[in-house]
Order: C-alpha cells, then sequence, then structure tokens
C-alpha cells in the first residue's frame, strides 16, 4: 500500500516538475495581464528574444527535426551516449573535437576503406593582426590539416598567401571565409568561442585607433 | 529530465502506461491516471526544435515524394570519418541541400550512396534511418550561427575609414 502512495506522489511530482519545466521553456505567448490597475501589455516579459537550449544534445526522438513517429528514428544514437569520455565545451557540440584527436579519444577514417591511412599534417600557424581591440587571429594549419584536406580550403576559399585574403567578423557571420565552416560544422562563433581563434594578446600598449569623427568632433 | 541519457519520450510513455496497469483499481488508479494524462499533455506540447549541432536536414525533393525529409548527423559521421573522406574524396560540396541528391544517385554509388552500400555501413533499404525528418522541414544546418541570431547578419560598412 505504502509503495503504491509512494509512487503515486513521485508520479505526480515529476508530472509538476515536466509541466513546470515546459511552460517555463516554452516561449510563452503574449497575453495580457490582468491586474488591479488595469489591463497591462503582456510585452514586457523579461526576455523578449533571448532563447535558450532547453537541453543539450537532445536524443532524435526529442530534437525537433526527427519525426518521433518515425520508426527509424528510434534506432537512431542519442549523442550523449557517444561523448561519454570526451573532453568538452561550452559550445556547437559541446565536445572538443580538437583534444578529442590529439588524446586519441577517436580515430575517424582519412580514407574511406583503409582505417590506417594517416593524414597529411602541416603544423604552420597564420597570424592576422585584428583592428580593433580583439586579441589578434592565430590560423592554426595543424587541427585544420588534421581533418581536412588543402584543396577544402586552397584556393576556393583562401588564396594561400599570407594576407592576400580580406577577412571580417561580417563576412564569417555571412557564411564566408573562415565561416564556411565555423558557425555551421566546426565551432561556432558565440561569446565563449572568440578567443579560440582571437588567441594572440595585443601587445601591452596597444589602442583601439580613434574614429576620424571622433577625432574632428568639436565639442570634445 | 527523464531524457538525460538518452530514454526517449515515447518509452518514458510506455513506463507510465504499465505504471497505471499497475495501479489498477479504485481512487488510486484515478490518481494513476491525472498523472498519466497531465504527463501525456506535457508529451504533446509543440517543442522548439533543438537538435544537435550540425544536423543537416535535406529536404530537395523528398517531401514532394512523399517521404519525409533527410537527416544527415555530421556528429555521428566525424567520430568515424574526416571532413576529408566526404568534402575532398567524395566531392560533397559545403552548401547544404547544395548536391542535389537524390535515391538514383545514391544507388549509382554516389554521395551518401558510397558507404550506405551494405559494404561500410548499412544498406539503402533503411529508408527510415535517413528519412527521418519532420516532415515539411526545409532544407538546413541545424543549430548554426545565422539561425541562432536575434536579428539578420550584421553586414559591415565596407572599408573602415582611413
Ligand atoms: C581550413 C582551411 C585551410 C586548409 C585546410 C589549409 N589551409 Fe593553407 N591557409 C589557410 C589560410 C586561412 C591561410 C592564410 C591566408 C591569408 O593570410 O590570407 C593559409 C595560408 C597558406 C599558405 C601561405 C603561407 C605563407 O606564408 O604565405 C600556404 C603555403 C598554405 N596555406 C598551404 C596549405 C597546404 C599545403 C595545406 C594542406 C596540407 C593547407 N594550406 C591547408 C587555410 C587553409
Ligand atoms: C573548411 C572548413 C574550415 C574553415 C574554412 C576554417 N576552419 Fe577552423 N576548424 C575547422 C575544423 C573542422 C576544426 C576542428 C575543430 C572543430 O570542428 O570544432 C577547426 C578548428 C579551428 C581552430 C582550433 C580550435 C582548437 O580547439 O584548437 C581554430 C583556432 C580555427 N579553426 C580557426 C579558424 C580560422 C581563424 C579560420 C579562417 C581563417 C578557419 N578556422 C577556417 C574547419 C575550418
Ligand atoms: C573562426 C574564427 C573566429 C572566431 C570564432 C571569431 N573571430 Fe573575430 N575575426 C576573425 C578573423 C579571421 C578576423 C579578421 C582579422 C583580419 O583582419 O585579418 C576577425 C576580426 C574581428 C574583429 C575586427 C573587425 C573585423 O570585422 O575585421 C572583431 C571586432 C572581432 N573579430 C570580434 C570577434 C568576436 C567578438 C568574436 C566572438 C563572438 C569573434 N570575433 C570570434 C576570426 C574569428
Ligand atoms: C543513406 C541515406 C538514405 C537512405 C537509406 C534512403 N534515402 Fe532516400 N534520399 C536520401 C537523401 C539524402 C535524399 C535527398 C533528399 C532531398 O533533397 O529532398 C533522398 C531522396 C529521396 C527521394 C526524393 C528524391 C528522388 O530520388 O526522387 C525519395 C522518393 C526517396 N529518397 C526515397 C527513399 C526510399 C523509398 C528509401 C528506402 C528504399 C530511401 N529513400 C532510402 C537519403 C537516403
Ligand atoms: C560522411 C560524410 C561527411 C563528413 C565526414 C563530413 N561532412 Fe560535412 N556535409 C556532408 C553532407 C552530406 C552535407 C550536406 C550536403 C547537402 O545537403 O547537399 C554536408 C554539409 C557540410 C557543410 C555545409 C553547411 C552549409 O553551409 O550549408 C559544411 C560547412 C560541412 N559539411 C563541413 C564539414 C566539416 C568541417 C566536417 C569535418 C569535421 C564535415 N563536414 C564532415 C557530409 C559529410
Ligand atoms: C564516408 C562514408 C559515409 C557517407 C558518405 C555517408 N555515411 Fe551515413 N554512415 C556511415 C557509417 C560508417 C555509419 C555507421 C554505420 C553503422 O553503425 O553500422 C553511418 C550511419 C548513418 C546514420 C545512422 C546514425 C545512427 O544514429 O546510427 C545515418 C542517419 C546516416 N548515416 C545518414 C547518412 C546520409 C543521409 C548520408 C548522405 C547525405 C550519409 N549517411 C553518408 C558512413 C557514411
Amino acid at each position: 500500500m505504502k509503495t503504491k502512495y509512494f509512487f503515486l506522489s513521485v508520479l505526480a511530482i515529476t508530472a509538476l516538475l515536466v509541466v513546470g519545466f515546459n511552460a517555463q521553456a516554452a516561449q510563452a505567448p503574449m497575453k495580457e495581464v490582468k491586474s488591479a490597475k488595469g489591463k497591462v501589455s503582456g510585452a514586457n516579459i523579461f526576455n523578449r528574444l533571448l532563447k535558450k537550449d532547453k537541453q543539450r544534445n537532445a536524443p532524435p526522438a526529442e530534437d525537433g527535426i526527427h519525426d518521433p513517429a518515425n520508426d527509424g528514428t528510434h534506432v537512431l544514437q542519442p549523442p550523449l551516449i557517444a561523448y561519454d569520455g570526451l573532453p568538452t565545451t561550452e559550445f556547437g557540440n559541446y565536445v572538443d573535437w580538437v583534444k578529442s584527436l590529439d588524446d586519441g579519444l577517436l580515430k575517424p577514417r582519412y580514407d574511406r576503406f583503409d582505417p590506417t591511412v594517416e593524414p597529411l599534417v602541416m603544423d604552420l600557424d597564420i597570424v592576422r593582426e585584428v583592428r580593433a581591440s580583439m586579441p589578434d587571429v592565430v590560423f592554426p594549419h595543424k587541427p585544420h590539416t588534421q581533418w581536412l584536406h588543402c584543396s577544402n580550403c586552397h584556393p576556393k576559399i583562401f588564396i594561400p598567401q599570407r594576407n592576400a585574403n580580406v577577412i571580417s567578423m561580417s563576412a564569417i557571420l555571412l557564411g564566408q571565409k573562415c565561416g564556411v565552416c565555423h558557425g555551421k560544422v566546426s565551432f561556432p562563433i558565440t561569446t565563449k568561442s572568440c578567443t579560440k581563434c582571437h588567441s594572440k594578446p595585443k601587445p601591452a600598449d596597444w589602442k583601439p585607433p580613434k574614429s576620424e569623427a571622433s577625432l574632428k568632433n568639436p565639442w570634445r | 529530465m527523464c531524457a538525460a541519457r538518452g530514454i526517449t519520450k515515447s518509452q518514458a510513455a510506455r513506463v507510465l502506461v504499465f505504471f497505471g496497469e499497475f495501479m489498477e483499481g479504485g481512487s488510486m488508479f484515478k490518481s494513476a491516471m491525472v498523472g498519466l494524462l497531465s504527463m501525456l499533455a506535457v508529451l504533446m506540447l509543440p517543442q522548439a526544435a533543438q537538435a544537435e549541432y550540425a544536423d543537416v536536414v535535406i529536404n530537395n525533393y523528398a517531401d514532394a515524394a512523399g517521404m519525409r525529409p533527410a537527416v544527415f548527423p555530421h556528429w555521428y559521421h566525424r567520430i568515424r570519418f574526416r571532413c576529408k573522406v566526404c568534402h575532398a574524396d567524395l566531392g560533397f560540396k559545403f552548401k547544404a541541400g547544395g548536391n542535389k541528391i537524390t535515391m538514383a544517385k545514391i544507388i549509382d554509388g554516389k554521395f551518401c550512396g558510397a558507404c550506405h552500400n551494405g559494404e561500410i555501413s548499412w544498406s539503402v533499404e533503411n529508408c527510415g534511418m535517413c528519412h527521418s525528418g519532420v516532415p515539411g522541414t526545409p532544407t538546413q544546418i541545424h543549430g548554426s550561427t545565422v539561425q541562432r541570431l536575434v536579428a539578420p547578419t550584421y553586414k559591415s560598412l565596407g572599408k573602415p575609414a582611413k
């Protein structure tokens, strides 16, 4: 008897928790809040635009793009099972793919058939000076050539010559240059990932250049 | 919550149904049903998409042919292959939907068919493994930075003033 009541209360509490959790997470539709002082706009919710992941690395049947009504969906592997034991990051797949390779935790094939073929790795860092206060960008060939082939980047995305390419953050966010991969499959552009690329600190005496409007400003 | 380690919602639902049967009888049964129903109601709520970063939905033709869109999981494949295998050797272009994949090409050994041929990986008769997308989902690379922006991508002024 007691165990049955225990189960019941556990069940009820779980249901309540799930309801609360979902109601909070689902973007609540705007509704008018009635108070003693009359109608108040429902627009003044705390986060108008911020959307947070309800759940990281959701299993396929719950991820919103796989159809749970399809039987095959339930055969697919949930990512978290595969990621167990891999070093983590704060963005993208939440897996540090570069470190996983370096530590020998993963051994993806470089050849479709032969698991023993080794990649053609080139260790050459390219430093790109950044006009803004952000640390300078270091482009490391090593992690890239561990995954990719030279022809994936040269010459279609980058002319293989130091500083021959015009790169800017806008271009990257538009999906060009580094943004062909970063923000799509390789680690994304978020506050927490900026310093992965912007990794070379500016000299101690560096100051941001002043804009012309500021230099000419008569009220300064 | 219950999904933390890969237990799907339908599995959870099955467990609950089992509980319901277990508690057969009287008012207890009723309260079990209330719990069960509220749980089910929650599961029916529309969910925001939150798929794994870099999952590609390919839906150039599938919907029109009455198939669910194909979903390609990058994370699963990059554990097994480097990008070079697909994007250099097999010639997949870096563009979701840009390769105009069809079943005729796949059974001809191109694109997915270079591996999903019963030799390197399971064969094409497993339609539901690839065609697993929610019907009507447009072609996209899921979870991309651009998709997550609050406003359209910023376009710079061009050359900064000298
Ligand atoms: C992920 C893309 C990517 C891959 C893959 C890649 N590179 Fe590069 N490469 C770059 C970028 C970016 C630069 C810098 C261009 C610039 O500064 O304008 C560069 C520059 C170069 C340069 C010019 C260096 C200099 O000092 O002028 C050479 C040579 C080069 N790459 C060769 C290679 C070779 C060989 C491979 C294959 C083993 C390769 N790259 C793979 C992106 C790549
Ligand atoms: C063709 C695809 C491609 C392009 C273009 C590309 N990258 Fe990458 N990059 C990768 C991949 C794949 C990795 C491996 C890590 C991952 O997938 O998150 C990587 C890793 C890195 C890392 C190493 C991170 C670490 O953990 O050590 C840095 C830094 C980086 N990229 C910077 C750049 C910069 C800067 C550019 C543009 C000049 C660029 N990448 C262009 C594919 C690309
Ligand atoms: C994939 C690598 C990468 C990531 C991640 C990245 N940047 Fe950049 N960023 C670059 C490159 C490359 C440049 C161009 C450097 C140059 O002028 O050659 C740049 C330039 C800039 C500039 C100078 C203005 C411009 O557009 O040239 C600013 C500011 C900047 N980045 C801010 C950020 C911030 C903030 C983040 C994090 C949200 C970030 N970056 C993340 C690669 C990256
Ligand atoms: C290895 C993954 C994979 C498997 C297995 C697979 N497909 Fe496809 N299929 C695709 C991809 C990718 C596309 C392109 C989707 C698009 O652009 O709409 C596609 C497209 C299609 C299309 C529309 C384009 C065309 O060729 O006419 C149909 C219909 C289709 N598949 C049916 C099937 C059927 C039936 C099966 C099982 C016998 C099957 N597929 C198995 C990956 C697969
Ligand atoms: C097993 C094959 C395979 C592997 C391995 C693979 N990809 Fe892909 N990639 C694809 C397919 C398939 C598409 C979708 C093409 C389409 O829809 O026509 C794609 C699309 C892309 C896109 C296009 C996204 C856009 O802008 O629409 C990028 C970028 C990309 N892959 C980068 C990578 C990187 C980086 C790696 C290595 C970490 C990688 N891929 C590994 C098969 C692969
Ligand atoms: C380079 C080879 C290769 C290519 C190209 C390739 N796959 Fe795969 N794929 C594999 C292998 C290997 C597996 C793992 C098979 C196994 O578990 O036995 C796999 C597994 C899968 C899975 C199941 C993932 C899971 O959770 O078990 C899906 C879905 C899939 N592929 C879809 C596709 C689609 C769609 C394409 C084409 C757009 C494609 N693949 C192209 C090699 C490939």
